[in-house]
């Protein structure tokens, strides 16, 4: 099949869907790539390179959306590319399906196949074509690195002789893949750190890039992240309320915030109120990276860098992959080989749509005139295995029934136990003599003695117990020792031979147990 | 005659086991324990050859300086790894031992009574003893030695079969002659029968067959259990020669062998008990046959295949490791390997790395088996923990090291309902982030179960003898 890529036309996306690289490895599954020319100029490949590489440069978008079966691109397609779509061929791009609804009727009459890479769903197998994550891990980067650019000082804190510089707080809200990109660019500047996540279970991946989390107290059950998908759901408004409060305390000390808080399908969260802004130093940076879809602070305005009355400067920059375009380019034109990887299974340029698989046809918004959005559930379950149900703590009356229950369940087993040996004994004292039952006592005794002492005997001393029980359990030697004194010479010879065998047990017994023991060591 | 002294010694002898057995809860404890094992074993053989043992006493010395002689050979010379084979051979030594006592009563009882119909003056001091006693009492002293008999030939034969399991002499594999069970119970039926004939006075051949009969129930009980199950055979045994002591004691009226006999008999069965527990399975099962019985329904096919690995590959994971654990078994112990473990283990440690073992209640042939054989190579007992104290911590490990052990560390135990050993309680190595896996070739373990351990993906053969592979893997570690 003939891979086509088209240049951008949105003003300033930088960024192109075939790199020279992707290319090579695109015409390894059996495609033939196209380009159109020019569009990979504003990331770094120019046209000679991507001939180099084997791909065929198209003059203009008309004549390779003719000419290719499966077009790929980066931004969402306008009015104009989605109508020189035709049936049968494909459109591999962000689409946003939920908000563009008019863009998908309009694809869907052209019978073409709209795959859209924002909709790959969220499992480990998809997480090599999951183009959010890799757009998001630069906008991290780069958040971190506009934020230096327009922040007065250093990250890092140095003492020199000319003075001491203190180190730039850095406060992170949001700590999925955008954010803990931040968070890892920032700690290596040598900023302190800190971040904050509406998702409890992240702690422990904030604290493994080495940020410090924010930690709220709050009593509302935590919810589980993994049942969205990995996104965060709205939280409840006291959660809110304790969440802004906790900022208000950090806004007057942090030097850089990072917003990167957005939920799927709905505005951004307003999480920096225009109070916090105020008390934040002059000079203080704010980058937001929900701009475009309304930004986490009030006072983001749209692809603009503004400078408030006090000083603190709010970037709301969208295009953050977009001015990386080399590398951007680079990781989703990866992302969009490996879509290409699984839609041509055999490796022989033939593309099978198999709507049966998770990742294509959760990805598959458009298809055969047909509007496949939004898609079922994947069958293959989300991120994370859910963490166990802790077990419920118990309060001090639940406690006190228990044990109490318990203990008269104990009491009932033992009472019993003793009744029945009771029973039995007083069976076995009718029919026999005093005599006998002088000895059963101290038997009985013993027996018991025997099972207090024993459960007390360390696991791993079981063998050196066996050896000391098989040597003392040569007692025996006690009766052939009386009855070795016989007048009877049978008695005699046999008794002597159970003095010798029980002897060489004794003897044996102890010293292997003493050699056992010695070997015992503490380091 | 009355021995006032000697009950005194045997009352601080008694003492002195109890004290024996309950030092054995600590390390430390347990060094001490054993010299007042000592003291007492001393202090009542003495006391009796002062007093009701004076009857040729010098011969009695003779015999124990001899037994002396031989028990110091087998102690000193034998090989840590053969200590679950030595432990069986000397409680056969006790079940005969008890056996010849009890024939010897039985011997002189009928001495007694013919002596008393004659008016005939009598010699030793439990002849002494049986003639002063009523009818009634006769009965019960018979029924007591026919007990004893019958225990310790039980245990004699029993014990005999289980050396030669253990030492490899007899084939492993549980075995039984046609009938099974049925036998033993036809076997034990005819032993009641025997035992009312002897009591009515059908004089002594009854025993002699009842004897005959105990030893064949020994003989075949343990040839129908398998090797996996020897850790319980071998401790049942124990608390079996204890019973025997027991019983005699009863029959020669001696208060000692009954306290002592009663100490040993519950030991062991509380430690089978432990054993039985750690495997999921009742004594019942265990005792009426081993592995193999009919399972439940069709097993789990294992997916995949078994990948090997060399020790270049072991040693570069151990260089990266920060937290080790290692779970020895008896393949361990097969190859004498401990030493080298042992030494694989410093050299981890001297890096700083953290090394643990990780023991399965029923590793090896012997409870407490492999803790001894560590222990022997000088592993230091605080790292050497339990299966519940590291469970929880393997999920969290890098590298998990399997030595010769297998359905200790199935997981089909959990993952598969129909599966022989399922719900016996198993160390969680597969949640390791990676496992090796020390193994002579690919067959399946002592149980004939199929492993699916072997065949995850976290999971890398390391084939070839215990020893010969750590003595190559060693040098590697740097």
């Amino acid at each position: 099949m003939k891979v086509g890529a088209l240049k951008e036309i949105k003003p300033g996306e930088a960024r192109v869907a075939l790199t020279p690289d992707s290319a090579a490895q695109l015409q390894k599954l059996g495609h033939e790539c196209l380009v159109q020319s020019g569009a990979g100029e504003a990331a770094g490949f120019n046209d000679a390179t991507y001939e180099a590489a084997g791909v065929t440069v198209v003059a203009d978008a008309a004549a390779l959306v003719d000419g290719a079966d499966i077009v790929i691109k980066v931004r969402e397609p306008e009015e104009a590319e989605v109508k020189r779509l035709r049936a049968g061929q494909t459109l591999i791009s962000f689409f946003w399906p939920a908000q563009n609804e008019a863009m998908l009727d309009a694809a869907k009459d052209t019978g073409a196949t709209v795959i859209a890479m924002d909709m790959v769903p969220r499992i480990s197998r998809a997480q090599k074509m999951d183009a959010l994550s890799s757009m998001a891990n630069i906008a991290g980067y780069r958040a971190v690195i506009e934020a230096g650019n327009n922040f007065g000082r250093f990250f890092t804190g140095q003492v020199t002789a000319a003075g001491k510089i203190p180190p730039a707080r850095v406060l992170i809200v949001g700590a999925g893949v955008a954010g803990l990109a931040a968070i890892g660019t920032s700690t290596s500047l040598g900023a302190i750190t800190m971040a904050f996540d509406v998702r409890p279970e992240v702690s422990e991946q904030i604290e493994s890039m080495g940020a410090e989390f924010v930690f709220l107290e709050f009593d509302e059950p935590a919810q589980d992240g993994a049942a969205t998908g990995g996104y965060a759901a709205p939280s409840s408004p006291e959660f809110r309320e304790k969440q802004l409060e906790k900022f208000r305390e950090l806004a007057p000390t942090t030097d850089i915030v990072i917003t990167t808080a957005l939920i799927p399908g709905r505005p951004a969260p307003k999480l920096w109120t225009e109070d916090m802004v105020k008390m934040m130093k002059p000079g203080s940076v704010i980058i937001d990276l929900a701009a475009e879809k309304g930004g986490n602070c009030d006072l983001t305005v749209m692809d603009e860098r503004v400078v408030t009355e006090n000083g603190v400067i709010i970037i709301g920059y969208t295009d953050f992959p977009s001015r990386m375009a080399t590398q951007s380019s680079t990781l989703y034109a990866t992302n969009i080989r490996h879509m290409m990887t699984d839609l041509t299974p055999e490796k022989d340029g033939v593309v099978n749509h198999n709507m049966e698989d998770d990742v294509i046809r959760g990805a598959t918004v458009a298809h055969a005139g047909e509007i496949t959005f939004p898609p079922p559930p994947p069958k293959v379950a989300a991120i994370a295995a859910k963490p166990k149900e802790k077990v419920k703590e118990l309060t001090p009356e639940e406690k006190r029934a228990k044990e109490v229950a318990a203990f008269k369940a104990q009491t009932k087993q033992q009472v019993t136990l003793i009744a029945v040996a009771a029973v039995l004994l007083l069976a076995v004292g009718l029919v026999a003599p005093a005599s006998f039952m002088q000895h059963f006592i101290v038997f009985v005794l013993s027996v018991f003695i025997g099972f207090q002492v024993i459960w007390n005997v360390a696991h791993s001393l079981h063998t050196p117990l066996m050896a000391v029980t098989n040597a003392i359990s040569s007692i025996i030697i006690l009766g052939a020792l009386i009855q070795i004194g016989s007048s009877s010479l049978l008695i005699t010879v046999l008794a002597a031979a159970g003095i010798f065998m029980a002897s060489i047990n004794i003897f044996g017994g102890f010293l292997v147990t003493r050699r056992m023991l010695a070997m015992f060591q503490k380091s | 005659m009355e021995y006032g002294f000697t009950i005194a010694t045997y009352v601080v002898a008694a003492v002195l086991f109890i004290l024996s057995l309950g030092g054995l809860s600590g390390q430390e404890s347990a060094k001490r324990a054993v010299w007042y094992g000592i003291a007492g074993m001393a202090i009542a053989v003495i006391g009796t050859l002062i007093g009701p043992g004076q009857g040729l006493w010098p011969a009695s010395l003779v015999l124990i300086a001899l037994g002396a002689g031989v028990g110091y050979q087998l102690a000193t010379k034998v090989q840590m790894t053969q200590m679950p084979e030595l432990v069986a051979i000397m409680h056969s030594l006790v079940g005969l031992a008890a056996v010849i006592v009890g024939f010897n009563a039985d011997i002189t009882i009928n001495m007694v009574q013919a002596a008393q119909s004659a008016g005939d003056a009598l010699e030793g001091a439990f002849a002494t003893l049986v003639a002063k006693k009523a009818p009634v009492e006769i009965t019960i002293l018979r029924v007591e030695l026919v007990l004893g008999i019958w225990i310790g030939a039980v245990t004699f034969t029993g014990s005999v079969i289980a050396y030669g399991k253990l030492a490899g002499k007899v084939d492993t594999s549980a075995k039984q002659l046609p009938g099974g069970h049925l036998l033993n119970a036809a076997a034990a039926a005819g032993s009641l029968v025997l035992m009312f004939a002897y009591l009515g006075g059908m004089g002594s051949w009854t025993l002699v067959l009842l004897t005959i009969l105990a030893l064949f129930i020994g003989y075949h009980l343990i040839m129908g259990i398998g090797g996996a199950d020897m850790p319980v055979v071998v401790s049942m045994l124990n608390s079996y020669s204890g019973w025997a002591a027991a019983a005699i004691g009863f029959s020669l009226g001696n208060d000692l062998l009954i306290v002592v006999g009663a100490l040993v008999g519950s030991s062991g069965a509380i430690l089978s008990y432990i054993m039985c527990k750690a495997m999921n399975r009742s004594f019942v099962s265990v005792i009426l046959g081993g592995f193999g019985g009919a399972a439940k329904g069709d097993q789990m096919a294992v997916e995949g295949e078994q990948v090997a690995i060399d020790a270049g590959g072991v040693a570069s994971a151990l260089n990266e490791a920060d937290s080790i654990v290692i779970v020895p078994g008896y393949g361990m112990a097969v190859a004498q390997a401990q030493q080298t473990v042992a030494e694989l283990t410093r050299k981890l440690r001297a890096q700083g790395k953290e090394v643990r073992f990780a023991i399965h209640p029923v590793a090896g042939r012997l409870p407490g088996h492999m803790n001894v054989l560590l222990a022997e190579a000088k592993v230091p007992y605080d790292i050497v923990l339990e299966m519940d104290e590291i469970n929880d911590d393997l999920p969290s490990t890098d590298v998990v090291i399997v030595i010769g052990s297998n359905d200790i560390v199935n997981p089909a135990a959990q993952d598969d309902p129909n599966s022989p050993i399922a719900g016996m309680p198993v160390l969680e190595v597969w949640k390791a982030k990676q496992v090796f896996v020390s193994k002579r070739g690919q067959g399946t373990g002592y149980s004939g179960i199929e492993n699916p351990l072997f065949y995850k993906d976290n999971t890398r053969m390391f084939y070839g003898d215990a020893k010969a592979s750590f003595d190559s893997l060693v040098p590697l570690i740097d």
